[in-house]
């Protein structure tokens, strides 16, 4: 039996099925991010003066990342066109472009994510902090039974007997990188024996709010690129057999799958500028 | 349906050209605003909160071409604009409790 409407539009609705299934499915998406970029917005708001993190990522990286990203859309919507231009080679060249750009976008984030948990918060006994990208940790390093010792590439942060604006500005140099304190700090090889370490953690999402808000955003949005592209592929590989026996139907599932992409550009489009420039 | 979907695949392809210029427009519309934003966040506008509406009100702009001409929403059936009326509606309600919740942080709550 045919499922209907796969290319004839309902009388009323004017539309095809996929296209208001797709449309609710991003309505319920927009609410899903909608709930996120709200938690952010509170965590932001609520969190103590000098302890909200600016300048933490990397800005040219994320502005290839949305170069990638944009790159992405403009393929997707042209292999859409080249389709209803009936040119089947143009679709093609333009959604391996697509997978292409998708794949680099994961490829950029996951180096992002890798600085993240390389770059160590390590409280020492002293009470000061020493902030940095591990170089490399001794074989014997055991921070339980204090043996070893570890390398990493930052600068040391004294916040000991420190109050008001005295604190404030030494804070900078930890969470604020772009300010004048935070640039004028200098990194170097700093070597710590496991004895001096009170505590240490990476940057990964258990650090503070902020990383945990990071990665929550930038996590699911990645799992967004890497489902669209897995059903980009499907629809550029062995779904593109429907080209030649019902080729407007093809079409159909192409500009279904681009709109989902699009949206996925678009909720890029918001945390760019919120998690890396604000 | 969209001008840009209304037509079978038989349809003229300089039909289609002439959308494929604007998608090429979108496209470096899209770069330039991109540019901005990080350009905008190096300047100092006096405030945090200018800087963060600056950031913004671009990429509401951003987001209007993307939604508008690469998804088409800005000539798609009544039935998209009533799903999207829904979605704006809640979204907006969402943002409001937000910013409701904002005034009302409990006493002595704890901060990190």
């Amino acid at each position: 039996m045919d499922i209907p409407y796969t290319v004839q539009p309902r009388q009323d609705t004017g539309l095809y099925n996929a296209k208001v299934g797709i449309w609710l499915f991003l309505a319920s998406e927009v609410m899903l991010f909608g709930a996120l970029f709200s938690s952010y917005i509170l965590l932001r708001v609520g969190a103590q003066e000098g302890y909200w993190p600016h300048g933490w990522l990397n800005i040219p990286v994320g502005t290839a990342n949305t170069i990638v990203l944009i790159t992405s859309s403009i393929t997707t919507v042209m292999a859409w066109a080249s389709l209803k231009m009936n040119n089947f080679g143009k679709f093609k060249f333009y959604h391996a472009c697509t997978i292409l750009l998708a794949c680099c976008f994961v490829g950029i984030k996951s180096y992002e994510y890798h600085d993240k948990f390389t770059h160590y918060s390590i409280k020492l006994a002293d009470g000061n902090i020493a902030d940095g990208h591990l170089v490399e940790k001794s074989k014997d390093f055991n921070l339980e039974q204090k043996t070893g010792d570890i390398v990493i590439h930052g600068h040391k942060v004294d916040l000991n007997n420190k109050q008001g604006e005295e604190l404030q500005k030494e804070l900078k140099k930890i969470y604020d990188i772009r300010s004048p304190e935070g640039r004028e700090v200098k990194h170097e090889e700093l070597k710590i024996s496991a004895a001096q370490i009170a505590s240490m953690e990476t940057y990964g999402p258990w650090h503070n709010t902020y990383t945990a808000i990071y990665f929550t955003l930038t996590g699911l949005h990645a799992l967004h690129v890497i489902g669209g592209a897995l059903v980009i592929g499907f629809l550029w590989g062995p779904g593109s057999k429907m080209w030649k026996t019902d080729p407007e139907r093809f079409t159909n599932r192409i500009e279904v799958s681009g709109l989902f992409w699009h949206f996925v550009d678009l909720v890029w489009i918001f945390l760019f500028p919120v998690l890396y420039l604000l | 349906m969209s001008d840009a979907h209304g037509h079978s695949a038989d349809h003229p392809a300089d039909h289609f050209s002439h959308h494929v210029r604007r998608y090429l427009f979108v496209f470096y519309a899209l770069l330039f605003g991109t540019i901005i934003t990080v350009a905008a966040s190096y300047i100092p506008f006096g405030h945090r909160a200018l800087n963060i509406g600056v950031a913004l009100f671009i990429a509401c702009g951003k987001a209007f071409l993307v939604a508008g001409y690469f998804m088409h929403l800005i000539s798609e059936r009544k039935m998209i604009y009533g799903i999207m009326a829904f979605t704006a509606f809640f979204f907006i309600g969402l943002m409001g409790l937000t910013l409701w919740a904002m005034g009302d942080f409990p006493f002595n709550t704890v901060r990190h």
